[in-house]
């Protein structure tokens, strides 16, 4: 059994609030999976050809230590790429760093700088935050209620298919501005896997999801529609699945043929909620009257910006 | 599969005995269930705040009105052998599970697996009904005044279920002895299903469950009678022989 928590805000003003509305849902969510958390929040874009890298640090240290450190990494990158890196924050376990878009360059210099540097997610909107623990203490550590940003995703972790670490843990960030958390178990992850492999498309855990993460970040970066990436999904993979997907353009969900795992709804004029459940919604405002719906087994349901 | 609609809420009927209100923003889940157990039979009790709550009014065995004035969680009046229990609002996964005699009533609509494995009693769903109602039901009722989703009744082995609305696609798949009624359309049946011919007794049936339920936009002459074929009762060691 996993959570997954979704909250899409369409009304500007609500931005300060998207910490304080996810933190709870997340929280209650608890129930369905605990030994990790993980979630993507998407805020206010950097510029054209930045990206935020959300990098975790084999030894992050703390408080003046952790911000020296964070300092150094940043003039240390920013010698090495040739372009400007700033530290945005800092935090338990590591840095978000702002800097190129050229990932492959940023990745390779951070890791020679630091090695056993992790980049969790990166984009212009995207940031990853995911521990082992439980949702309260991992928002807690990361101080979540406190953070700003029109569009969140969280999951809740009980493993049953891969082990208990952080990089096991959702959600998955393969690709630029995406993030998936899954409720549920492919049976085929190892077939498509391999597919992957072939066309260079590598993961680094034997976690099923990441599987379906990396499926669809190869067919929206082959310039796919979300809609289509999903059907992808469906075409490719087998298993129970209700998976929940966003971009800084879009949330998305779809649920197995089967409709296997639970998936609720809430839309109102302010925010599309999704939770696995109907009660990691009661917290948010308006929710009574909010349309409220499960999605039937294999629809697509896409809200865009 | 189920719109989760809210519905008005219900006045409470005449109160003869206790009168209880319990409120799940005061207490806990197990407070609730131990308060219930605590009542002497023909109480009345009205649990408020509910908010999508899981498993309220759960294996209760004396007779209680239990009025839930709200949307709630999982299992709501599993296991029951007594009570009358009414949600004002819509209900998750596996209401009525298991029950053994008593009323649930669901005034919104109900998700996943209503009524399920239920050996007596009737879980009544005024909305829609999602994925899976009344599966493995073993002599209960599930009556759904709007639709049901896909493998609904799936290996029911006695009892009745009645569809309002449209049933979604595999209905009725390896039934054993329950009869499915279904007002409206059917998506398809599921495997050894069949619609068979309607008697005087299912339609003198299919009359007592519109008057209990109140859904009567059903005409008990113009339902469809869904029941098994038995061609999946026994294994049938010379057919096919392809394994």
């Amino acid at each position: 059994m996993c959570g997954i928590v979704g909250l899409h805000l369409k009304a500007a003003g609500r931005e300060p609030d998207l910490g304080s509305l996810i933190a709870p849902m997340i929280d209650c969510m608890g129930s369905r999976g605990s030994d990790s958390a993980g979630l993507a929040i998407f805020s206010s874009p950097l510029p054209p050809g930045r990206f935020r890298y959300s990098v975790r640090l084999p030894e992050p240290g703390v408080e003046a230590q952790a911000q020296a450190g964070a300092r150094r990494l940043a003039e240390e990158l920013t010698a090495a790429t040739g372009q400007p890196v700033e530290c945005e924050r800092v935090r338990p376990d590591g840095v978000v760093l702002a800097a190129g878009d050229d990932v492959d360059r940023v990745v390779e210099e951070l890791v020679r700088a630091r090695p056993g540097a992790v980049v969790m997610g990166f984009g212009r909107s995207l940031e990853i935050v995911k521990d082992t623990g439980s949702p309260r203490e991992v928002c807690e550590r990361f101080g979540i209620a406190d953070r700003h940003g029109f569009q969140a995703v969280g999951h809740t972790r009980m493993a049953t298919e891969s082990a208990v670490t952080i990089d096991h843990s959702h959600p998955f960030a393969p690709t630029q501005d995406l993030a998936v958390v899954h409720n549920g178990s492919f049976s085929n992850p190892s077939t498509v896997r391999r597919k992957l492999e072939e066309e260079g498309i590598t993961c680094i855990t034997d976690n099923d999801t990441e599987v379906a993460a990396r499926l669809i970040g190869r067919e929206l970066s082959r310039g796919g529609d979300m809609h289509a990436a999903l059907k992808e999904v469906g075409n490719e993979m087998d298993g129970f699945y209700t998976l929940l997907v966003a971009t800084d353009r879009e949330i998305a969900v779809v649920r197995d043929s089967f409709a296997c795992k639970p998936l609720v709804v809430a839309e109102t004029d302010e925010y599309v909620a999704i939770t696995s459940e109907y009660i990691a919604m009661t917290s948010l405002p308006g929710i009574e009257s909010a349309h409220v719906f499960e999605p039937k087994p294999e629809e697509i349901h896409v809200w865009q910006r | 599969m189920a719109a989760l609609a809210t519905s008005s809420t219900q006045e409470l009927g005449p109160i003869t005995g206790t009168s209880v209100i319990l409120d799940c923003e005061e207490l806990s889940t197990r407070e609730i269930n131990d308060a219930l157990r605590g009542l002497e039979a023909g109480s009345h009790v009205t649990i408020v705040h509910p908010s999508g709550r899981h498993n309220l009014a759960v294996g209760l065995f004396e007779h209680l009105d239990i009025v839930i004035d709200g949307h709630a969680g999982y299992f709501i009046g599993g296991l029951g052998a007594g009570p009358d229990i009414t949600v004002n609002g819509f209900v998750g996964w596996s209401v009525g599970e298991n029950l053994m005699s008593g009323t649930v009533r669901v005034r919104g609509g109900a998700s996943a697996c209503a009524g399920a494995s239920s050996h007596g009693g009737t879980v009544i769903v005024h909305g829609s009904a999602s994925s899976r109602a009344g599966i493995s039901l073993k002599g209960g009722t599930v009556a759904v005044g709007g639709d049901v989703g896909h493998m609904s009744g799936f290996m029911a082995q006695a009892g009745t279920m009645l569809i309002g609305g449209d049933a979604g696609n595999a209905l009725g798949d390896s039934l054993y002895e329950a009869v499915i009624y279904v007002a409206g359309e059917i998506a398809s049946l599921g495997s050894d299903a069949r619609i068979e011919d309607l008697t005087q007794d299912d339609v003198d049936t299919v009359r007592r469950l519109v008057e209990l339920t109140g859904f009567d936009h059903i005409s008990p002459e113009d339902v469809k009678r869904v029941a098994s074929a038995k061609q999946l009762y026994n294994f049938d060691a010379l057919k096919g022989q392809e394994y």
